[in-house]
């Protein structure tokens, strides 16, 4: 192992950070220009946007998982429990928004006239503002994450017991959802969008402004998280976790970074759930189950856990399959997604970000076949072995 | 003799009705280089981790008083705080980032702010730069700077843990087994560096090999610790003439 030159460990990182700056733009160029251009002149459909849309928001959701489970080493199953709250936020405006032109043409929303009240319950009132409701999407999960992290990381709790409670969490707020004297829907969440910002939302131009939209907040959020990386922060974070004692041990209160990472991923996931609602036309309670966080997870785990644009594209790249898959295949999706998740752990511990480098292995393209796989032995080793782990573990939190 | 820095007073600990330390009485002086040495089993380490915060005690007192800051009571302090009064902890098993490059590793136990939002605007002045560089020479390390640290070899692994000892300029420094998994040269080279260490800081050492032992404490005090109390304390010479100490330890051939 000593054999290894150290500048061939400098160039590597460098050169990667500029192909992964070119995917990016090449991605952002093609989703945020080509896309909406060609849609506009007919060449893809409306219903191919809608969906991106849902892919481009579900990218944000695995972007908070990785930055829980790839950079910190905490496998949250509740992230999509906040992106269900976000869609929740961002959903109760856009009940307001359509006014008296529900089924029962009642200035109230129709759940509510069915549930037979007459006038607005009080915490709906403010929901009329958007600007309220986009303030609700940040801070309504924000402070979730804020209390229930600060109660768990105080407690020093870990690994699969910090996977269990989140996955409590999850679970305990859905039934609370379900539950029609939340005055949130219940079963049937909420549907039957009609403007936002008095945009019709059956218009594709609406359509295709918040997909738009989405394809921006991505990328920033994408910008965000790649200084976050190149931080000190980033550096305390990744060393979490990789040895939390030692970081104990250098003085740091590694509960306080847990804390902060939480939260931030949070947000990042309802964001990205306030996108969703009005692009899918539905948020209800069936969204925040924990298949949905655990959807998630194998969308950051065939992507690259920890690579930032590997979940990106695990997210569409899964979802995708997905939308292929549930109408060519509908019954055998989830042992597809099983099977793929199954091939990821067992042969490509990386992910799909690690093709390349496995494949320029293989070959042995760049003539120092040795060095490189050597070097990139004991990575390999403990990405397995992280890789089995979490298959584990997840294995003994769904059941 | 000086002021001292660590007062260890009728300090007991017990797990599970086994008494890991009992009635522990331990005294180390400011600049002193101070070897523990013990059968396994000792309380070695829980010693250590009393110290560090990670356990504490049922009974007893630990109190960190250095001659240019005000003292405190550490049993009621916790892991970081207690880092940050000035206290680094080597650990048996070296615990380094293996994921981060042996610079990064450094930086991050550079001493300075541990704060969530300092971090996210730090910036490393071009006098940390030199630390840094100087810290890499010291523990031979430069040339492998942007290794990652897992990729190092086990001696080397120790070297990088106690550089990053060093980058937070502790008060005290309590050291595990420094030399496990080294080589002669390596270990020797160890011990030329604790020595250079004394006076400036105060260091507790914990160590089995006894070529080892004999090199460091040369006019130093040794503490015999044995079933979680100190059994005998004195120089090298005395504890090996010690009919006790040769009963409890050294007796059993260890004695190289």
């Amino acid at each position: 192992m000593s054999i290894v030159n150290p500048a061939a460990r400098i160039l590597p990182s460098s050169s990667r950070l500029r192909i992964e700056i070119g995917v990016i733009a090449a991605i952002a160029a093609v989703v945020l220009i080509v896309l909406p251009v060609l849609n506009m002149q007919g060449v893809v459909s409306n219903f191919t946007i809608n969906l991106w849309g849902k892919y481009l928001s579900f990218a944000l959701l695995a972007i908070s998982v990785d930055l829980l489970w790839g950079a910190t080493g905490l496998l949250s199953l509740g992230q999509a429990l906040f992106f269900s709250l976000g869609g929740y936020m961002h959903g109760m405006y856009l009940m307001r928004m359509i006014g008296d032109l529900g089924q029962y043409k009642k200035p109230i929303p129709d759940f509510l006239v069915f549930l037979g009240w007459t006038e607005l319950p009080s915490f709906w009132k403010p929901f009329d503002s958007f600007a309220f409701a986009i303030a609700m999407v940040i801070l309504v999960p924000g402070l979730l994450a804020f209390v229930f992290g600060y109660l768990a990381f105080r407690s020093r709790i870990k690994g699969v017991y910090f996977s269990i409670l989140t996955q409590a969490l999850t679970y305990a707020a859905s039934i609370m959802f379900f539950r029609n004297n939340l005055l949130l829907g219940g079963n049937n969440g909420f549907t039957d969008f009609k403007f936002i910002l008095g945009y019709n939302l059956l218009e594709p131009a609406t359509q295709r402004g918040l997909y738009i939209v989405t394809g921006v907040v991505l990328l920033l959020t994408y910008i965000f998280c790649r200084w976050l990386r190149s931080t000190k922060f980033g550096l305390v974070q990744r060393a979490i976790r990789d040895g939390e004692n030692r970081v104990l041990f250098s003085g740091y209160a590694a509960a306080n970074y847990k804390l902060f990472v939480f939260v931030v991923a949070a947000i990042i996931a309802s964001v990205g759930g306030a996108l969703y609602t009005p692009q899918v036309g539905i948020i209800n309670p069936s969204a925040m189950t924990t298949d949905k966080s655990l959807e998630a997870v194998v969308w950051v785990a065939v992507g690259g856990r920890g690579t930032l644009l590997g979940p990106i594209l695990g997210a569409i790249g899964v979802n995708w399959l997905k939308s292929w898959a549930t109408r060519a295949y509908p019954d055998q999706w989830l042992i597809f997604l099983g099977g793929l998740f199954i091939i990821v752990v067992l042969f490509l511990p990386g992910g799909i970000v690690s093709l390349p480098k496995r494949m320029a292995a293989l070959f042995g393209f760049h003539g120092t076949k040795r060095e490189k796989t050597t070097a990139a032995e004991p990575e390999t080793e403990t990405a397995t072995a992280t890789a089995i782990e979490t298959a584990a573990s997840i294995e003994t939190t769904k059941g | 003799m000086a002021h001292p820095i660590l007062n260890v007073e009728e300090v007991t600990k017990t797990y599970d009705g086994f008494k890991a330390i009992s009635t522990l009485n331990f005294y180390l002086y400011e600049g002193e280089l101070r070897t523990v040495i013990g059968p396994n089993g000792a309380g070695k380490t829980t010693f250590f981790d009393l110290i560090t915060g990670r356990a504490k005690p049922d009974q007893g007192n630990i109190k960190f008083g250095p001659s240019d800051a005000p003292s405190h009571d550490l049993t009621a302090l916790n892991e970081y705080e207690i880092n940050r009064l000035g206290i680094g902890r080597k650990f048996q098993t070296p615990s380094v980032y293996s994921e981060h490059t042996v610079w990064d590793n450094l930086v991050l136990s550079l001493a300075g702010s541990r704060g969530v939002f300092a971090s996210l605007f730090h910036r490393l002045k071009s006098s940390d730069h030199d630390r840094l560089d100087e810290l890499l020479n010291l523990i031979r390390l430069s040339d492998k700077r942007s290794w990652k640290a897992g990729q190092l070899a086990h001696g080397e692994k120790q070297w990088l843990e106690i550089g990053m000892l060093l980058a937070s300029d502790p008060k005290v420094l309590l050291i595990d087994e420094p030399a496990a998994g080294m080589t002669d040269e390596e270990t020797h080279r160890t011990g030329e560096l604790l020595l250079s260490l004394a006076g400036k800081h105060s260091l507790i050492v914990i160590e089995h090999d006894m070529t080892f032992v004999k090199q460091i404490a040369q006019q130093n005090t040794i503490t015999v610790l044995h079933q979680g109390t100190v059994l005998f304390e004195g120089r090298f010479d005395e504890v090996q003439e010690n009919p006790t100490v040769r009963h409890v330890y050294l007796g059993r051939g260890k004695s190289k």
